[in-house]
Parts: structure tokens; sequence; C-alpha cells
């Protein structure tokens, strides 16, 4: 257990230090959804009702772009090679790694909703909407996307061919965190079933993202 | 004979070679049948002829899951067994299983202009399939872009097994999300509610569709072989001509020192 934790307190420690990158995403996020109203136009209406959609994507595309690195640094300098022939399983370690990013790179998006929110002229109940199903389903796209990550540091490849494998595994989060949001906002529909679904979906990607990812990490390094 | 027998692939190589035409024979046979019976099928009393797409989308759509589920258990083959034809068969099958995918998704959308009054709609199975389609090219770009055979199968192993998993959860998740397209109609509880006019012929076509894919894919599978081979043969007269050239400059070496001796 000390080892899981020494692990997960490592990693944050490096994702938040010089040379880290995680709170790029938070600003790539940021420059994402201030890119939208020059593209939709500044018409606070129709803003208010794309609001869940973009910030949705926003974060997908953030999680996406900063996992890149979730196994590259620690390839390079080696401290991979370690933690696959150490005596904590890799499944375990594969987890431990997915879920400290997550901490360090996944919750500061939802930290920074709100004021994002606040640009996409969303409500009160809207954001707080919108910030719950992000925290519910931000995780499966860490986790989700850890497979990627795991390949790209394999192949020795990563970038635009990765986002081409993890995206379209990502679309069942898209839906359900999209439909939850507008749920509370406009729908017919309960909040509770999307989101519940939502849940269940974090709760698979966390049984088969870190099998599927250190059986890649197995069976690719050498 | 057992499927380990075939690691071997000179033995695989002269089994497909007598088991091809025969295979190829059947098919054409198979296809001319359905496509007859297609052709001289009732027309349907509320969608008139254009019914008759059915008997080729339909066999489509089917294959473009069938193959996806062949893909994993080679990949299962790559993975556990460590059968040496197993990537083979992946990364063969995964062009076949694209364009049958391709294939049901044009027919479909070209059976949707008449029926539906749109060629594309955002329904939950036209989306489901365009996202396996996706992933079929997925694979495709990642076996293309490593140079390492095996290395390259280890990991669309992986992928494809993931995707195994995916594909029921995007299907479902579609599924809730919006839907038009009509449900399942032959293989359902309480048998099909196709009329047997309709349901021989597309029986006829879809085994006549399977038989089509085993036969591309017995096909594909010899290729890729092949191509292995050359390219091992190619790497071999590379490094041949590259160390004979090496020795070259070491003797020419030798005989200027000798010289300047």
């Amino acid at each position: 257990m000390t080892a899981l934790s020494a692990l997960i307190l490592r990693d944050i420690r490096i994702a938040l230090r010089v040379g880290g990158g995680a709170l790029i995403g938070v600003l790539f996020f940021l420059t994402v959804v201030v890119l939208m109203p020059f593209a939709v136009g500044p018409d606070l209406a129709l803003l208010s009702r794309l609001g869940p959609a973009i910030l949705w994507l926003g974060a997908l595309l953030a999680s996406l772009l900063t996992l890149d690195r979730l196994f590259m640094a620690d390839h390079e300098d080696g401290s991979l090679d370690l933690i696959t022939m150490g005596r904590m399983p890799l499944e375990l370690a594969c987890a431990a790694k997915a879920l400290a990013h997550w901490l360090a790179a996944g919750l500061p998006l939802i930290v920074a909703t709100p004021l994002l929110g606040l640009l996409l002229n969303l409500d009160m109940v809207a954001t707080g909407a919108v910030a719950l199903t992000l925290l519910a389903g931000t995780p499966a796209l860490t986790f989700t996307g850890m497979i990627g990550a795991a390949l790209a540091v394999t192949l020795h490849r990563g970038g635009l061919l990765m986002a081409v494998l993890v995206l379209p595994l990502s679309i069942p989060v898209l839906i359900f965190g999209v439909a939850a949001s507008q749920a509370v906002i406009v729908g017919p529909m309960t909040f509770g079933a999307p989101f519940s679904i939502l849940c269940a979906l974090s709760l698979v990607s966390f049984v088969i993202g870190p099998f599927a990812a250190a059986a890649s990490l197995r069976h690719g390094l050498d | 004979m057992t499927l380990i027998d075939l690691a071997n692939p000179t033995r695989f190589l002269a089994l497909t070679a007598r088991v091809l035409p025969w295979l190829a024979a059947a098919t054409v046979i198979l296809l001319a049948i359905g496509l007859y019976q297609s052709a001289y099928a009732p027309d349907d009393y509320q969608q008139g002829a254009t019914v008759k797409i059915m008997f080729i989308h339909v066999p489509n759509a089917w294959l473009s899951m069938f193959v996806w589920g062949v893909m994993s258990i080679a990949s299962l083959g790559t993975l556990v067994w460590r059968h040496p034809l197993a990537d083979v068969a992946a990364k063969a099958a995964a062009p076949i299983g694209a364009s049958f995918t391709f294939l049901a998704l044009l027919t479909g959308s070209l059976w949707g202009r008449p029926m539906w009054g749109t060629y594309w709609e955002w329904d939950a199975r036209l989306t489901s399939v365009l996202i396996l389609f996706l992933m079929y090219l997925g694979l495709m770009a990642l076996w293309r872009a490593v140079d390492d055979p095996s290395r390259a199968a280890r990991a669309a192993a992986v992928l494809t097994l993931v995707g195994a998993i995916n594909l029921p959860i995007i299907k479902f998740s579609v599924d809730w999300w919006n839907t038009l397209h009509q449900p399942a109609s032959v293989m359902r509880m309480g048998g099909s509610t196709l009329d047997k006019s309709f349901l021989i012929p597309l029986l006829v076509m879809a085994i006549a569709f399977t038989l089509l894919f085993v036969t591309l894919h017995l096909a594909a599978m010899r290729n890729e072989i092949l191509r292995r081979r050359v390219r091992s043969l190619q790497m071999m007269q590379a490094s041949r001509v590259a160390f004979s050239s090496e020795l070259g400059t070491g003797s020419h070496q030798e005989n200027a020192s000798k010289g300047a001796a």
C-alpha cells in the first residue's frame, strides 16, 4: 500500500512541478472554450444552449492531449522499466498512474468549469450539472485514454494516431455526459438515468483500462 | 489437422492453395443463386422495388460485425496462444471488414434516401456503424504506422479486444441517444417477421457473403505471408550488400595501408 501511495504522490508531484505540464490542460480547455464564440458568433442564447456540449468537448480534448505524456516521460528516463520489473502488479501500477494523472490534470478542469460556464452564459444549476457530470465522467476518459498512452509508448509514436484510436472509444462517455447535463437544463429526461450510466462507464473503465494498458506495456516494451 | 498444425506458414500456404479454388467456386455459385432469387423476389407493398437493396445491405451489415469478431479471436490468438498466423489473420481481415462496413453504410444511405427522405440521419444504428468504420480505419492506420510487424501485431491485438468490449457499449449508448432505424426483424425472439419469399434469398445472400469473406480473407492471408517473406528476403539481401561493401572498404583500406608501408 505504501508503494502505491508513493507512486501516486510521486506522479502528482512531477506533474505539478516545472516541466510536468498538468496545468497546461486547463489553459488549453480555456482556449478551446474561448475559441467557440468566435466560431459560432457571440450569441448568448445560442452559447448557453451549446454550453454543456462545448464544455464537454473541451474537457475531452484537454484530457486526451495531456495523456500523451502519461508513460512517455517515465519511459524516457527509465523509471517505467523499474515499475514494470517491480513487485507491484503492473495493472495496479497503471491504475495508480492514471489516478495520479486524473488528480493532477483532470480535477483542475472541473475546478475551472464554473468560470468557463460564466463565459458561456450558463446559470448556476447548469454549471453545477456540467461540473458534476465532468466529475463522474473524466475518470473514464483518463482510464480509457491510458490504453492509448500505453500503445503510444510501446510504438514510440503518439499524437494524431493515438487521438484517432482513442476518440471513438470515448463516444459513450460524451453521449451520456452531455445527455445528463442537458437533462438538467432543458430535458424531459431525468438527470438520474444518464448520470448513473455515466458512473457505470467510469467503473467499467477502471477495470478495462489498467488491464489493457498493462497488457500492451508487458507485450510491447523490450 | 488441428489449428497448431497451421502454425507452419508453408503448410498453411499449401492447404489454402488447394482449398481456395473450391471456396471461390462455391462463392460464385451461391452469389449467382442469391442474386437471381433476390432479383425475382416480389416487391414490397410499401417500399416497392427498393426493398431489393436489403439483400445487399443486410449481409454487409452482418459481416461488418462478424469480421470484428474474427479479428478479436485472432487477437486472442496473438496475445494468449502466440499463434504465428494469428496476427496475419487479424491484419488481413481489417481492410475487408472496413470494406463491408463501408458498403453497409453506402447501401443503407442509398436505401434511406427514398424511404426516409435523407441520405444520412444521426440515428443510433447508423452512428454506431459509422463509429465501427472509424475504428476499422484506426486499426489499419495503426498497422501502417509501425514497420515492425510483431510489435504492431501486439498493439493492434490489445486495441481490437478493447474495441470488441466497447462496441456493444457504443451500440447501446447511441440506441439510447437517438433512433430511427428499424429494430431487428430476422434474428429476434419469437421468430422472424420477414416473409419466406424475402427470408430465403436473404439467407442465401448472407451465406454467400460469408463465403466471400472467407475466400478473400484466406487470399489476403496468403498475400500477407508472401509479402513478409519478400520483406525478410529483401532485408537479408540489403544486409548482405552492406556487409560486403563494408568488407570491400576494409580490404581497400588494408591495401592502402600496405601501400603506405
